[in-house]
């Protein structure tokens, strides 16, 4: 509760709307023992006073009433009302929802039904008829909004209860032999009752503007009592000639609704545990980048990424998600980037065009050079001409990763047309022919497929196909198998390395599976914790290999055939980033951790292709 | 397509039911002598035999009702006693400049709402994001009958730019431009608080649907981020801001009726609350359920058009 009101008042906006209603509040409980005038006594002498004439202090209306004492009355009488209807409209409403949600099916049924009735009505089509029925008066006009609002509550509260009608209590209660009167008051109702004061504290200046606007109609509280409707109501006549007689109520009504709302919002922020975190922003562009330190010179490599280091930011915390990663391709070759998840493999993947969701991404250190061009810090129109066209991606679960509302053929297209002129024939044709590429059978009527309409196997291969409309030289896959089944998996391998051979594309595969690395890959880099800890030729690092985290990686992957061996998991978890201990981030699951593997940092060393970052490797490289 | 418009059609009958046995069951709360309370001050001995005779208020509730709705089923939605001519003729010619109003406010609150919640997101916490929001806050906190009174003072009294009130000049008026003039300040201000929540609506919205990996997968494709917005994020956003729309012109249907009364606005919120005032009961009973009718088609189309979005609706 304590964390729940620091929040709400480091917002300042809450704060302020709570300061502002907590004032009026005040005014308003105080008012009868203030000095004011009568709000009713006329003084036709002194009709139509300005603000700020002597003993008026925001002046008189038509009949020479003092506005400072008639907008405390009137406020008064608003928020009571306004807070009568709420109670009245809650407490129908959730009795409502209750026994609905409670005794569920027909009973159930029938209520919504009307419920939904009477939701079908724009509000205030039933508040005038019920005013027109009962007659104008602001009894009448509390009973209108209260009633408007019934189902609001109703649809609200039977939402909450149904959830809990199933719940083993309630199951408890009655074959304790509860009667149901007593469950829903004893076992129910304390349950529900913070979602009815929460939706009443959200409902409540709705329902104050609601009263104060059949007022303003005259349909509300008659003369001479006054609300701030019906102040503003008898105003009206007199706005031109003395405006300061609708301003007054009018802005007390603004101040009103207005702290009311700004509360509503910080309460509403301060509940909802997303906002918390910050991960309701909005990923920018392209990756910021805040780089220091040097940026390493170019290589002949057709794409390298260099001592990368990209950081999460998040409030005063920094994961260190990429420590230092340095890998290359060649045309024509595949490089597996393996570890856990969390390992930093995919980051790593997405830092490469500037796609790590930012905030909270930042790439803080080395480079990334495509053709030697270094990529990290590009312009945007540079990147977004090398992304899909030069680097494309294949990324996992192709459910979440097409878009849902674009058939699958228009999406294929434009990733074409993002980059090169496309009409609309040529590029259906296009679209065909590339599904044709990764053997999707009846491309022409699967072209107009939306990805729902498909299986998970054909949407990755949308994906792929996506990857490579434009033929590009390096394509990075972020396990694109996961999601798939063991055939599918073989399939799509077996496509991916063909199309590495036909056109000399280079790959980065990204995988926590050694057994498509050994399918599929040239070379392995083993990470862990952000940092490449293991890499060389695949044969050699699978059969020899020399990091420890690396040997048990392998130990984990069952074997068909290889009878029954105890699979050895890797006890404890990988650390977090945050918060990585000195030297060895393996060293506190390691069996072989010594002193000096905490001590300090330690290089990757060995012998070219082979290195591996450990002082005590099971081989020697 | 057309299937699934037929099936909301006839989905919408229970739905039209409902509302007049609401409004049926409403009315028959009057209390007292239901024959004086609906003539009101016209009740004249034959008023009342006639009334009488024309409801069958001898006969039992259930039977009225029938009465009552078979009549309307025919066109005939009684004769208001107050002006002396059939409910339906009034009714229909008032709420064409309803109409008017509220569907110019509609438009109105739907592209400028959705617009200012896109360049929002795009911007979040940019100077466009807070300039937004701040503004949006203050529209969606002034109650619209205030709002309306203080351009009226700004914009027709001291700036004289546009009509005080009215649909059309008295002389001179009645073409397309007059109607236009008269129509800015009136629309505006109804608009005002739907454009502020659609705008808070839209803003999130788009937050959500830009952290989706498709998103991701769209920039990754070299799509530029000008499309990414305007298409991919905001066709997906529109997936969540329809419905409100369909809310929110339920909510500006009802803000016309302060609007209409503070622009002198000849519509059937005012006709409805003089028909209160005169105790007109059978011009507002018409009223409401003719207007109440026509929101639940237009939330049909709400419907519809959202099918028509989203191809994972079932149509």
């Amino acid at each position: 509760m304590t964390a729940f009101l620091k929040l709400l008042f480091r917002n300042r906006l809450a704060a302020m709307g709570a300061v502002v209603l907590t004032a009026i509040l005040i005014l308003v409980l105080i008012t009868p023992v203030l000095p004011l005038q009568n709000p009713d006594a006329t003084a036709t002498a002194d009709r139509f006073k300005r603000p700020f004439t002597e003993g008026y202090l925001l002046g008189t209306d038509h009949l020479g009433r003092d506005l400072a004492s008639r907008l405390l009355h009137g406020t008064r009488l608003s928020l009571a009302v306004g807070v009568v209807a709420a109670l009245i409209a809650a407490t129908i409403g959730s009795a409502i929802g209750i026994v609905a949600g409670y005794f569920g099916g027909r009973t159930d049924n029938i209520i919504m039904r009307g419920v939904d009735m009477l939701m079908a009505f724009p509000y205030i089509l039933l508040a005038l008829a019920i005013v027109a029925a009962l007659g104008p008066g602001l009894m009448n006009a509390l009973i209108a909004v209260a009633a408007v609002n019934v189902p609001f509550f109703a649809r609200n509260i039977r939402g909450i209860t149904v959830g809990l009608a199933g719940r083993e209590f309630i199951d408890a209660a009655r074959l304790a032999g509860m009667g149901h009167t007593r469950i829903i008051l004893t076992e129910l109702l304390p349950n529900v009752l913070p979602v009815i004061i929460i939706a009443m504290s959200t409902t409540v200046g709705w329902m104050i503007l609601e009263t104060a606007g059949l007022s303003f109609l005259g349909l509300g509280s008659q003369p001479p009592q006054a609300d701030l409707g019906s102040m503003l109501g008898e105003a009206r006549s007199a706005l031109i000639s003395h405006p300061h007689t609708s301003i007054v109520p009018g802005i007390m009504i603004f101040l009103i609704v207005m702290s009311i709302n700004l509360l509503g919002d910080g309460v509403r922020d301060a509940l909802d545990p997303r906002l918390r975190s910050g991960a309701l922003s909005r990923p920018r562009a392209t990756t910021l980048v805040e780089r220091a330190g040097d940026i390493p010179a170019a290589t002949d490599d057709l794409l390298a990424i260099q001592n990368l280091e990209t950081q999460f930011h998040v409030g005063k915390r920094i994961y260190r998600a990429v420590g230092g990663v340095s890998l290359a391709v060649k045309p024509g070759e595949c490089l597996g980037v393996i570890g856990e998840s969390g390992s930093g493999k995919s980051v790593t993947a997405l830092s490469v065009m500037g796609l790590v969701a930012s905030p909270p991404g930042v790439i803080t250190g080395g480079a990334v050079r495509f053709q030697g061009e270094d990529l990290i810090g590009a312009p945007y129109e540079s990147l977004r001409r090398k992304r899909g066209d030069r680097v494309a991606y294949i990324f996992q679960d192709p459910l979440s990763t097409l878009h849902p509302l674009y058939r699958v053929g228009e999406q294929l297209a434009e990733a074409i047309r993002s980059h090169h002129k496309l009409g609309k024939a040529e590029g259906r044709a296009r679209a065909v022919q590339l599904l044709k590429d990764v053997r999707i059978p009846n491309a022409e009527s699967r072209v107009d497929d939306y990805p729902h309409e498909m299986s998970g196997g054909m949407r990755q291969r949308v994906g792929i196909a996506m990857a490579l409309a434009n033929e590009p030289d390096v394509i990075i896959a972020d396990e694109p198998t996961t999601a798939l089944d063991v055939t599918v998996q073989a399939q799509i391998l077996s496509l991916l390395d063909d199309l590495r051979r036909e056109r000399g594309l280079a790959i980065i595969f990204i995988t926590h599976d050694f057994g498509v690395v050994a399918q599929l890959c040239d070379r392995v880099a083993v990470m862990y914790a952000g940092r490449i800890v293991e890499g060389g030729p695949t044969r050699a690092v699978l059969d020899a290999p020399a990091h420890p985290y690396t040997r048990r990686l392998i130990a984990c992957v069952p074997e068909l055939g290889g009878g029954r061996r105890a699979l050895a998991a890797i006890p404890g978890l990988p650390p977090a980033v945050d918060d990585l201990p000195s030297g060895c981030a393996f060293a506190p699951r390691c069996d072989k951790a010594r002193e000096s593997c905490r001590a300090g940092d330690i290089p990757l060393a060995g012998t070219h292709p082979r290195a591996v970052r450990c002082l005590y490797p099971e081989e020697a490289v | 397509m057309g299937g699934y418009i037929l099936k909301r059609l006839i989905s919408a009958i229970p739905v039209l039911l409902g509302i007049t046995i609401i409004v049926f069951l409403i009315m028959s709360l009057i209390p007292g002598d239901p024959a004086t309370a609906i003539l009101g001050s016209y009740a004249t001995p034959e008023n009342v035999a006639k009334i009488n005779r024309d409801l069958g208020l001898d006969k039992p509730l259930v039977q009225r009702y029938f009465i009552w709705l078979s009549n309307m089923l025919t066109g005939d939605f009684g004769r208001s006693y107050s002006l002396n001519r059939p409910v339906i003729d009034e009714v229909l010619e008032r709420f064409n400049a309803t109409l008017i109003l509220a569907g110019t406010a509609f438009v109105l609150c739907s592209v400028l709402g959705i617009l200012a919640g896109v360049v929002s997101a795009a911007r979040q916490y940019g100077f466009a994001d807070k300039a937004i929001t701040f503004v949006v806050l203050i529209g969606i906190s002034v109650p619209s009958f205030f709002l309306g009174m203080m351009m009226i003072l700004l914009f027709a009294v001291n700036m004289r730019w546009l009509p005080v009130s009215g649909m059309f000049a008295i002389y001179g008026g009645g073409d397309l431009p007059d109607l236009i003039r008269h129509l800015i300040m009136p629309s505006l201000a109804l608009a005002a608080v739907a454009t502020g929540v659609i705008a808070r609506l839209s803003r999130s919205a788009m937050l959500e649907v830009l952290r989706q990996d498709f998103i991701r997968t769209a920039r990754a494709k070299g799509v530029h981020e000008r499309r990414v917005i305007m298409g991919h994020a905001l066709r997906a956003a529109m997936v969540s801001i329809i419905p409100v729309l369909g809310i929110q012109a339920g909510f500006v249907l009802s803000g016309a009726v302060y609007i209409e009364i503070v622009f002198q606005w000849p519509g059937v919120g005012r006709m409805l609350v003089d028909a209160i005032l005169t105790r007109d009961l059978l011009l507002v009973q018409g009223g409401v359920v003719f207007v109440a009718a026509c929101y639940v088609m237009f939330n049909i189309a709400v419907d519809v058009a959202q099918g028509l979005l989203d191809p994972r609706i079932k149509t």
